[in-house]
């Protein structure tokens, strides 16, 4: 039988027994229930940085960017260094969704829908910073070619700038269609669980009339596998594309053939870091520690160790090309990164991003939750001084040492971050309230996993009579009593 | 589909599989399986052919991929040529990322399109579901070839295949 996984080595997915009525029930539990008093605490806390940072913004866009501490060396610094930011942690999600479902990693199953909606939401904030570095963000829509009154002025399609518009909003796009067509089957269970309401006529229309048909189910896992072979690609063409904005230049510490594979890794190297803060968080809230289980946080720390160790090498192979290139610029550049005005932001990044990664290899702290919670802080952190890093250390000391300067950001920027966390925060918390964080379908599908008779098989097959006996029948009975699976009421 | 349609419920995955391949070894009529996850081996004990959506997306791609090197070559060779950083008017290489992210937009959107019209989802659909297949039961839908009677034998097949129960529908969604 294909989906049965009854290897002696292989640990189940799910620790807990459960059947597949439970899973729903437990699933589909913290939507369907009053939320509590802490997450209208939590709820209220982001919507009102959110709305803080929305009348910040409203402020600049009123008044300029002028309000910002940008001055003419350095032209670029705490926006493009938050946009690279959220760009790179909604790298996790796709990550998971597809290439670790084209690696049949199934252990992705209860992680990965989290994890996409996170991604689309750090994707959002990400967008929001090049909108207001516009100045007139109304008329962002000149970024697209379309044929106009100015004779027709095109864009300037040789430009990375907009190759990121392309990558960014097809990045979206597909990340959106891939995450909401893993949530349909999902859609059709709650709307069948719900009584007739509000509620089942929203769950109707979104879930499209799915019936679970296998005919259907066929061409979905057809298109599901398409669309990781597309997102695969993608997220890597995404990150890499940011990586131009800086390599294509010709400033000393950006001109590097290594950005691409740089920025990637450290994309996926700060995405898991804030997929393991957020679901750290969620399993405790939600009580789904069996179904994202110490096992699922292991195995992100380890990702997160590889992807550490790449960061690191790019660091240092930054610094030996520096050098043995020859180029006086290119050397004064890192060594005024190292040791320089600005050595401080270098050092918390060498600190966060290259030694505490280290501590994972110690399985006490990689199966410890409150030390993973704490280091996927600190590499986050790290992660954004890195690009702070290299966006403000390599702009300040120009090539024309009359044209040095320092660079401070304002309240107004500073504000302007804050209140993108609000954004994402309001955005997850909601989605938390309102849709399965869990892909129910998936983890049935890997209930079985690993366990001896297979947990979903509540009582022994009836045995065919006459009939000459398939041999998949015989089938080892299940230790769950009949009562648990077949009854709705069951205790969850 | 109008004639009657009759409907076997099971309650696990490995039990659905082997009435499937039975029933349709039986020489019945599959109308449909439904189940509350993606069972894998089940196309293969119903019988199933391997999408074509597959063409869609090589198809879509390759117009993405088309459409897009069309508009570049259009906009910054023959409608108004800009020497910028004299560059050859037609960049090849520079054109590349946009090319490659409009063919992956083109293809994913095509390919969702596809199959949510092949498989006819649609937002407003009044199609009825069966009781509790979106949640842990497994249906097996059987129509009969010819006479309605035969159904009996279905039904008996399938109840010693580890049916929980049996219902016959006078028509049902596919």
């Amino acid at each position: 039988m294909s989906n049965q996984h009854l290897s002696p080595l292989r640990e189940p997915l799910v620790t807990e027994p459960r059947s597949l009525g439970q899973l729903t029930e437990e699933i589909c539990a913290p939507m369907e229930r009053a939320p509590t008093w802490k997450w209208w605490v939590a709820f209220g806390i982001a919507v009102s940085v959110l709305g803080t940072g929305a009348g910040i913004v409203g402020y600049q866009v009123a008044t300029g960017i002028g309000v910002w501490g940008l001055n003419k060396t350095i032209g670029w610094a705490f926006d493009i260094t938050n946009f690279v930011f959220w760009v790179g942690i909604g790298h996790a999600g796709t990550l998971i969704s597809a290439i670790l479902f084209l690696f049949r990693q199934k252990w992705r199953t209860s992680i990965n829908r989290a994890a996409e909606a996170m991604t689309l939401f750090a994707v959002m904030c990400a967008a929001l910073f090049p909108l207001i570095h516009m100045g007139r963000p109304w008329l962002a829509f000149w970024v697209m070619p379309y044929p106009n009154d100015r004779g027709s002025l095109w864009v300037n399609f040789r430009s990375p700038l907009l190759w990121d518009v392309f990558a960014i909003s097809t990045y979206f796009t597909v990340s959106a269609v891939f995450w909401y067509v893993g949530l349909i089957p999902d859609l059709a269970t709650v709307r069948d669980r719900a009584k007739a309401g509000i509620r089942k006529a929203v769950f109707k229309v979104m879930s499209l009339g799915w019936t679970g048909s296998n005919r259907t189910w066929s061409r979905y896992e057809t298109v599901y596998l398409l669309l990781a072979g597309l997102a695969t690609p993608l997220v890597l063409s995404v990150h890499t594309i940011v990586s131009m904005d800086f390599a294509t230049s010709v400033i000393p510490g950006w001109h590097t053939t290594i950005f691409p594979p740089y920025f990637v890794a450290g994309a996926v190297f700060s995405g898991f870091a804030m997929v393991l803060t957020l679901m750290i968080i969620t399993r405790v809230v939600l009580g789904y520690e069996h179904l994202i289980t110490l096992r699922h946080l292991e195995n992100m720390t380890k990702i997160i160790i590889v992807t550490g160790g790449l960061v690191s090498l790019a660091y240092a192979t930054e610094f030996f090309i520096a050098w043995y290139s020859g180029n006086p610029y290119e050397r004064f550049a890192f060594m005024n990164r190292a040791f320089g005005p600005y050595a401080w932001a270098y050092w918390i990044m060498v600190t966060c991003n290259v030694v505490s990664p280290h501590l994972f290899w110690f399985k006490k702290i990689r199966t410890s939750p409150a030390a993973i919670f704490v280091l996927s802080l600190v590499i986050n952190v790290g992660m954004w001084f890195e690009r702070f890093v290299i966006i403000v250390t390599s702009l300040h000391r120009d090539f024309l040492p009359s044209s040095w300067a320092m660079y401070t950001p304002t309240m107004v920027e500073v504000g302007t971050f804050i209140g993108t966390f609000g954004l994402f925060f309001t955005l997850f918390l909601l989605f938390v309230r309102v849709l399965p964080i869990i892909s129910i379908g998936e983890v049935k599908s890997v209930l079985g996993f690993a366990r001896e008779g297979h947990a979903a098989q509540p009582h022994p097959p009836a045995k065919p009579v006459a009939e000459e006996p398939h041999p998949v029948a015989h089938r080892p009975a299940s230790p769950v009593p009949l009562a648990i699976a077949t009854r709705k009421d069951a205790p969850v | 589909m109008s004639a009657p349609v009759l409907i076997g419920y099971f309650d696990n995955e490995a039990q659905v599989l082997d009435a499937t391949r039975a029933v349709r070894e039986a020489g019945f009529v599959l109308h449909d399986v439904y189940t509350p996850y993606a069972v894998h081996g089940l196309d293969d004990a119903m019988g199933l052919k391997p999408s074509r959506l597959t063409w869609v997306c090589f198809g879509a791609g390759l117009l993405g991929c088309t459409l897009a090197l069309s508009l570049q070559y259009y906009t910054s060779v023959v409608s108004w040529p800009l020497n910028v950083g004299g560059k050859p008017f037609n960049s090849f290489p520079a054109f590349i990322p946009v090319t490659f992210e409009l063919t992956v937009l083109f293809a994913a959107l095509a390919t969702v399109a596809a199959f949510l019209a092949r498989a006819k989802l649609f937002p407003g659909s009044r199609r009825s579901v069966l009781p509790r297949v979106t949640d842990d039961r497994f249906a097996i839908a059987v129509a009969p070839r010819e006479a309605p009677s035969e159904l009996d034998a279905a039904e008996d097949l399938m109840r010693r295949h580890g049916a929980v129960a049996t219902d016959l529908l006078e028509e049902v969604a596919s």
